[in-house]
């Protein structure tokens, strides 16, 4: 760990698919640990891409990745992999549960996945733990339905206690609330700020809407951040970008 | 421990397309092991025609021609043995018992057999079970037969009726001078046995008397002018007064009058020791004084039996292939769900899951329906063998013994599994590949 205190330190990062055109490129971007950043992306910027570099599941072609002050790209796989679920929680867009589990299961699957997650629990037992932060995000009366049975908001609260159960330093949300309408929208919003500040968690927030950027601390267009993306970025209306000093995004030189 | 209870709850999860898998490879593997368990169950049962029997002698001639009329009542011998040469090697030191028989007759199509008490108290087949009789008394006097449990049944025969004999298979020429009584009625035993009618070699001799220049004495033709009784009384043909040469004498005075034998077709040999059989066999065989043979019923059934065995070769292979489609059912039952499973993979991948373990995970789904497919046919095996043993033992005559697996059969079930494990690796490797190229975002 290196002293100053960075969730995310990215440098030169350039990635692509399978040797296609680079979808990624960002010359730097810092988020300060326990922030919570609403990072904004429209679709097509990169954001998923971005996001699976950062949870470890895709390796940059070139740059550095350092997650929580370690070096990603010097990783093996199986060790971006435990990495992953020792430090990691990550919610989707949708879809989040796997169908043959029930809602208890998927929220314990992480602890499951790798002990460091279960030595990190507050309650004993996994099923305590997915009690606690089950009532925290209001959906404890759930967990004995099947996950067939729930709404999307739900599904989306059950995705949540799921990436906070064993308090991960890293909590990554891909448009976790594109799916609900917008008095669940913020509800949830809420809820999932709220947990993550009790956990001490850095949140790392993804969305092209930016009427949520208000509900946290700093934002980030990716637009700005990726050059790769810039083009698509530059078409949606561009607010004022605002950047305080716990997040930092190089533009780097116009080479 | 995640992968494995991940695997088996999505298997339940998906219970339909799960269960049809599993079925169609546990019919799979039970047809391949039903081949196999029938296969066994033929062989046994055809090695077991005849058991505790050291040596069969008979006059020279091919060793399967022996086996043939002698064990299984089929085709004709062309040349007997004489009585003489009968009792020279039944008095043999090395001989603990023979059984005599004389073959040539019949009655309506089956067979014909005289032999001596010997074959009641010493013939065994099928692990040593020896002959029962369901009803009555074994032939012991002249006019005295027992009937196998197929000639009973399709004749309808009881104890105590009257029968004729034929000279030859389905000849013409009836003995009716010398009328048979039915004494005894075998228990089934589902070897030859059943469909052949046994009478003493006395009662062979009684039947042929007057035919030793080959042909019957004139007054006891049946057909074309035969005697009066015949044609008088055609509905009990067969059921034919005394013997006239010897009437007046009761049964017993009459088989003491001696029909003596001449002559036997074959005979059954125990020997006192085991270990002699060999030089047994080599001493008959080399015997000057007439041309005879001794074969080793186990060996020569064996080497039958492998003359017929590549039908049995066709069946196993026909088993394998069907086998083979099972696996390859579920390979495409496999293949095509990996779709429609991107997302849980990326889920799992998100949670911290490796490649490696989204490989596992499909990898032990196979196995696992390999090997519960597997478990299945077993069962199916095994249940439908307990159920129609009875039935194919009385309608094919073949006893199917409901017995632990053959090592060969472990090695099947073996092999079903391991396929299914390997097959595994197909859908596995895509989604490896998937798991790797993807990364969170799913592309549909």
């Amino acid at each position: 760990m290196t002293g100053t205190a960075l969730a995310v330190e990215l440098e030169g990062v350039r990635f692509s698919y399978g040797g296609g055109p680079v979808v990624l490129d960002i010359p730097s971007l810092r988020l300060e640990a326990g922030t919570r950043t609403f990072l904004h992306g429209p679709s097509g910027s990169g954001k998923t891409t971005l996001l699976g570099i950062l949870a470890g599941v895709l390796r940059a072609d070139s740059g550095s990745v350092r997650v929580l002050g370690e070096d990603l790209t010097s990783m093996s796989g199986p060790r971006r992999d435990a990495f992953r679920a020792r430090h990691i929680g990550y919610v989707f867009q949708m879809f989040n549960l796997i169908p043959y589990l029930s809602v208890m299961e998927n929220i314990v699957l992480p602890v499951r996945m790798h002990a460091t997650r279960r030595r990190r629990m507050r309650e004993a037992t996994p099923r305590a733990e997915a009690h606690r932060l089950a009532s925290a995000l209001e959906i404890d009366h759930a967990l004995d339905a099947s996950v067939g049975a729930l709404s999307v908001g739900q599904q989306q609260r059950v995705a949540a206690c799921r990436a906070l159960i064993g308090s991960p330093e890293l909590i990554i949300a891909d448009e976790p609330t594109s799916s609900l309408d917008h008095d669940r929208r913020d509800a949830f919003l809420d809820l999932l700020l709220e947990a993550c500040e009790g956990a001490g968690s850095t949140l790392v927030f993804v969305s092209h809407d930016r009427t949520l950027a208000s509900h946290f601390q700093q934002e980030v267009s990716l637009a700005d951040a990726n050059r790769a993306g810039a083009a698509a970025a530059r078409a949606v209306p561009k607010g004022d970008g605002r950047t305080t000093d716990t997040a930092s995004v190089g533009a780097g030189g116009p080479d | 421990m995640l992968v494995l209870d991940l695997a088996l709850k999505s298997l339940r999860n998906r219970l339909l397309v799960t269960s049809l898998t599993v079925g169609s490879i546990a019919l799979s593997v039970a047809l391949l092991l039903g081949v196999e368990k029938t296969r066994t169950g033929m062989r046994e049962s055809f090695s077991n025609t005849i058991s505790q029997t050291d040596l069969i002698v008979g006059p020279k001639s091919g060793t399967i021609q022996l086996l043939l009329y002698s064990v299984f009542g089929m085709g004709s011998p062309t040349q007997n043995i004489s009585w003489e040469a009968y009792e020279h090697w039944a008095s043999h030191p090395a001989v603990d018992w023979t059984i005599p028989y004389a073959l040539g007759d019949s009655h309506r199509g089956f067979r014909v057999i005289g032999t001596d008490e010997n074959f009641y108290e010493h013939y065994r087949y099928r692990g040593g079970q020896s002959i029962e009789l369901a009803e009555g008394e074994p032939a012991l006097g002249v006019h005295d037969v027992a009937i196998g449990s197929q000639v009973a049944e399709e004749l309808g025969y009881g104890i105590g009726d009257e029968i004729a004999v034929t000279h030859g298979m389905g000849g013409f020429i009836q003995h009716d001078e010398a009328p048979f009584r039915i004494s005894g009625i075998l228990a089934p035993t589902f070897t030859p046995v059943d469909r052949a009618i046994y009478v003493t070699m006395e009662g062979v001799e009684a039947m042929h008397e007057g035919w030793e220049d080959g042909v019957p004495p004139a007054s006891a033709m049946s057909f074309g002018g035969g005697p009066p009784g015949a044609e008088e009384d055609p509905g009990e043909a067969g059921v034919v007064p005394d013997d006239p040469e010897h009437a007046g004498e009761s049964p017993e005075e009459h088989a003491a009058h001696a029909h003596e034998p001449t002559q036997v077709t074959a005979f059954f040999v125990g020997a006192t020791n085991r270990r002699d059989v060999l030089s047994l066999q080599r001493d008959i065989s080399e015997w000057s004084e007439e041309p005879v043979m001794a074969v080793l019923p186990g060996l020569a059934l064996s080497e039958m039996w492998d003359g017929l065995g590549y039908a049995e070769e066709g069946l196993r292979l026909v088993g394998i292939f069907v086998v083979i489609v099972g696996l390859l059912g579920m390979l495409v039952s496999l293949y095509t769900s990996l779709d429609a499973r991107r997302r849980e993979m990326a889920i799992l991948r998100a949670v911290g899951a490796g490649p490696v373990r989204i490989l596992s995970l499909l990898v032990l789904e196979s196995a696992l329906l390999a090997t519960l497919g597997a478990i299945l046919g077993v069962a199916v095996v095994y249940g439908g063998l307990s159920l129609a043993q009875p039935w194919v033992e009385s309608e094919f005559g073949l006893y199917l013994p409901v017995a632990g697996l053959a090592p060969v059969e472990y090695a099947y079930l073996g092999a079903v599994i391991l396929a299914g494990f390997l097959i595994g690796f197909v859908p596995a490797l895509k989604a490896y590949r998937t798991a790797l190229h993807d990364g969170l975002a799913v592309r549909v």
